[in-house]
């Protein structure tokens, strides 16, 4: 199998490995980089499971191949806070009970924090059609729409 | 006894952990030398295999091996033992873990590759040669019914391999006497389960014991245990089966499917760890579904519409094969008679094998299509009488005063129905006090003015929950004062740890934050069944209960001798056992479970056994029967054929609520799996078996921007039958969830459309129904 040599950044930190061409930037972070935040539900790019940061927007790990990520800035959920000290969106998702069996919560975390950045006051409407594309068979969604409108609060103005 | 915890909202004690990535799945798991499995499946519905050429394969750099059942024959052989005996069923309809020389459904597991990674593994698939005869297929149930039909299975005589009744009271003569009746056809359709995680097995064995390991992403570990066991002739002491964190069940993961057996042979045989991850293909096609019923079912009503008798037959598709017996059928005849107090039924369900994925239950198991045909047959009570749907069901349903109300209908275990308690009737009204149905009319009204058609739907469900005959758990007291809750009933997300930590927090008097529970080990705790029929918080959480309250016990008794006082001027509370109204006459539980823990040379407490710990099994044979209404209001766009759900009122009765968060949080996604049924979710297959739908591109899951938001009202009437009170509440949201879905979309279409008698249904479903009005 061909490999190639790539540089990125992950989470803040530099990253250079040597990666085979055909592997998907969802595998490289988990297989090669530990980080099993990031979870695989359809590897065809509709669940929204994967979903992660790069360069500011969300994409699919399982349609992005690693060797693509070369020279860019990867955000995955290990990024957000730490079990002591959850982010606002994590400790809405907490407090509005949006999650259950936890599989597709990191990509809802990433693509709410992807647009939370750019979209600081979205109303309910707009969080639903952002959610559209991040699947979630426990929940129902509405615990998750509450959060996102918590956090969106939140982090406007901070306690 | 303090209920700090038990009916807050308590925050999840799993939360933290998995929001920031801390979750440990199935695919999370890197054991030492593991090697990677992908599986050869059944191209073809039913075939008989020629032969199997794996060399080009094996030459492929990074392949270990290719197995099939024969490379196996000095480990185990045969077919896989039933889950769930049936007396209908005199032989076993199982498959092997990879199959001899038949496949009967494609995606039927043939060969499995063993390779230095996943993506090996999948490269061989393709260089495997395989030489298949293909024979006939029964791909649809009412074909597959008829004696000349193909055989699913080449050896067998017939395709019907049980017919099922359930009958009360004298139907003929209830029949005969009664006012009105009429006959409905129905055709029920459910999809998959779809769990954001697939399924996924790490299987290794230990070098020197020759103990086998197994990880799989499973609502019932200990079945799994159970059967492995007995499959490759080892006691179970040999074998340790873990559910880690597993991503979604809905029913389908309860199975012990022959993947899991293969990987565990195939770890066996080749002496290192094997990991194998379903991908989402492979889950549409190998991952146990529900699929179609097809009904014919006469009702009988008086002249004021009152329900009496309802009779008729059912054909269920159960796939190519039977591994969890007739439980699946069985738990739709169990459904009836539903909330109505009829006078007699008489029910006939023929189970039919179709050359397609095994059926087996999924969220609600057989009693959505249930109470599906129930509600249906009420509304065209209703609508053939001129009466309010809602009165047909004041008029028929069981009466608050009628409890406890034996229905006439039998368990599957055979013994008789009797639900509980409860107000069926005042869980109607409520929620259509709640969805302002005396205003309904005018907001249809203004519907109509933007040319849209306003509906309003509602249904009903009762829900056996709590199935025995147990779930148990211990409570122990380490020496630094932390409770270990350990129990057999494994999780899949809805929040067990955090339930148990409330339960036995408040039993002990500690914070919750000094409770760890562990579940789904078996080498943790020695017995368990599995997580389904909306089981645990009763079972499981009843065996909490009273194990934690023996711990409280024994702290107290041994209390009582350090402190010198006696028993009945103790209390329990902030970790320590104290005497009522001194202050500071304490002693920590800590210090008990040390005292417990016993030093060498030194005495324990008189007549106190060691170990500051308890086990507690609640049995039960009775169920707890949970109900509730639920409706909604549907706009349809009558130029796109596009429902939309306006909005959805639950009202909902699950006895006492020991996380009034979590419960919501079932009720919701139950209900959102109970829209998909209604309007999206559809396993389509070609007429030789072929499956269709298999991506979500093509199979549509219910979206955050196709759904309303849901308003719950519960009704708290605590079940007599446990010591908690509860009854089940992962499925109630789902059971009635496409019957209401349905009721809402007819009385949009209005009078002069024809009665829906299907689900799911298409906007291209409504715009045929919109033109038959036109027409």
């Amino acid at each position: 199998m061909t490999a190639r040599r790539i540089n990125l950044r992950v989470n803040g930190r530099t990253v250079e490995a040597e990666v085979e061409v055909r592997v998907s930037l969802a595998d490289f972070l988990r297989g090669q980089l530990g980080l099993t935040g990031t979870h695989l539900g359809c590897e065809h790019g509709v669940c929204g499971a994967c979903t992660l940061i790069v360069d500011r927007r969300p994409v699919r790990a399982c349609l992005m191949l690693a060797v693509q990520a070369d020279g860019s800035n990867v955000e995955t959920v290990e990024s957000l806070g730490t079990r002591e000290a959850l982010s606002p969106l994590q400790q809405a998702f907490s407090d509005h009970h949006a999650l259950q069996c936890g599989f597709c919560t990191p990509g809802m975390l990433m693509t709410l924090e992807a647009y939370l950045r750019d979209h600081p006051a979205p109303t309910r409407e707009e969080i639903r059609e952002v959610l559209s594309g991040n699947l979630c068979r426990c929940t129902g969604y509405q615990g998750i729409v509450d959060a996102a409108l918590q956090a969106a609060q939140v982090r406007r103005a901070p306690a | 006894m303090s209920t700090r915890y038990f009916g807050a909202p308590v925050a999840r004690i799993e939360d933290p952990r998995l929001l920031t990535g801390g979750g440990r799945y199935v695919d999370d798991i890197v054991l030492p030398g593991m090697l990677h499995a992908a599986f050869l499946r059944s191209p073809v519905a039913h075939g008989r295999i020629r032969s199997i050429d794996r060399s080009a394969a094996l030459a492929i750099p990074g392949i270990h091996a290719v197995y099939t059942m024969t490379d196996f024959a000095g480990i185990a052989s045969g077919p896989m033992p039933p889950m769930a005996p049936h007396p209908l069923l005199q032989t076993p309809i199982t498959c092997r873990p990879l199959t001899d020389d038949e496949v009967r459904y494609a995606g039927e597991p043939i060969a499995i590759v063993i390779a230095d990674s996943r993506a090996s593994a999948e490269d061989a698939l393709a260089a495997i040669a395989l030489d298949i005869e293909h024979l006939p297929a029964a791909a649809d149930a009412r074909a597959a019914a008829a004696k000349a039909a193909p055989r699913v299975h080449t050896e067998r005589e017939s395709n019907l391999i049980a017919t099922m009744r359930g009958t009360h009271g004298k139907v003929d003569a209830v029949f005969a006497s009664a006012a009105h009746r009429f006959t409905e056809s129905f055709a029920t359709h459910r999809g998959g389960c779809h769990g954001m995680e697939c399924r996924g097995v790490v299987a290794s064995v230990d070098g020197p014991s020759g103990d086998l390991t197994l990880f799989t992403s499973s609502q019932s570990p200990y079945m799994v245990r159970r059967f492995l066991s007995s499959y490759l002739g080892r006691d179970e002491s040999g074998i340790r089966v873990v559910a880690p964190d597993v991503g979604g069940g809905f029913g389908p993961k309860a199975n012990v499917y022959p993947e899991e057996f293969a990987v565990a042979l195939a770890a066996i045989r080749c002496g290192r760890p094997v990991k194998w991850i379903e991908d989402r293909q492979e889950h549409f096609l190998a991952t146990t579904q529900q699929r179609d019923q097809f009904w014919t079912l006469e009702v009988a009503c008086d002249a004021h519409g009152r329900m009496l008798g309802v009779r008729g037959c059912c054909i269920h598709d159960n796939g190519a094969y039977a591994p969890y017996g007739l439980i699946l059928p069985a738990t739709a005849l169990a459904s009836f008679p539903g909330p109505y107090a009829l006078q007699a039924f008489d029910i006939a369900i023929d189970v039919v094998l179709t050359n397609l994925v095994p059926t087996s239950p999924v969220r609600g198991a057989g009693r959505p299509n249930t109470a599906f045909v129930l509600e249906r047959l009420a509304d065209g009570v209703a609508r053939r009488l001129g009466l309010p749907r809602e009165e047909v069901r004041r008029r028929s349903f069981v009466r608050a005063e009628q409890m406890p109300y034996v229905t006439g209908g039998k368990m599957r275990d055979g013994s008789p129905v009797a639900y509980d308690s409860g107000d069926y009737i005042g869980a109607l009204d409520l929620v259509l006090d709640k969805i302002d149905a005396a205003g309904f009319e005018r907001r249809r009204g203004e519907a109509a003015k933007r040319g849209r058609l306003l509906g309003l739907g509602l249904a009903s469900c009762v829900e056996d929950t709590g199935l025995g005959p147990f779930e148990g758990a211990s409570v122990r007291v380490t020496p630094s004062g932390k409770v270990v809750v350990s129990t057999g009933a494994a999780s899949q997300g809805q929040g067990h740890a955090t339930v148990f930590a409330q339960i036995a927090a408040d039993a002990l008097g500690v914070a919750i934050g000094d409770v760890i529970v562990r579940s789904a080990d078996t080498s943790a705790f020695p017995l368990g069944l599995s997580t389904i029929a909306s089981r645990i918080a009763v079972t499981a959480g009843s065996s909490v209960e009273i194990a934690a309250r023996k711990v409280r016990d024994k702290a107290i008794k041994v209390a009582a001798q350090l402190l010198e006082v006696a028993e009945h001027d103790l209390d329990i509370n902030d970790g320590a056992v104290h005497v009522a109204g001194v202050r500071d006459m304490k002693v920590t539980l800590a210090t008990i479970a040390r005292t417990l823990s016993g030093a060498a040379g030194v005495a324990l407490p008189k007549e106190i056994e060691p170990d500051l710990a308890a086990t507690g099994y609640f049995e039960t044979s009775q169920l707890a029967f949970a109900y509730g209404s639920q409706a909604c209001e549907v706009e349809i766009d009558p130029e796109t054929g596009d429902a939309k759900i306006i909005r959805y009122v639950v009202a909902h009765d699950c006895g006492r609520l020991i996380n009034p968060k979590l419960v919501d949080g079932q009720i919701r996604g139950g209900v959102v799996h109970g829209i998909g049924n209604a309007l999206f979710e559809r396993m389509r297959h070609d007429v030789s078996g072929q499956p269709l739908t298999t991506t979500y591109g093509d199979y549509l899951l219910p979206a955050a921007s196709e759904m309303p938001d849901i308003e719950i009202h519960h009704i708290e009437t605590p079940s007599p039958r446990n010591p908690i009170g509860v009854k089940g509440a992962g499925e109630g949201g789902t059971i009635p969830a496409a019957a209401w879905v349905i009721s809402a979309i007819e009385d949009a279409l209005g009078s002069r459309a024809p009665p829906i008698t299907m689900h799911p249904v298409s906007p291209e479903n409504i715009l045929e129904w919109l033109k038959t009005i036109k027409a």
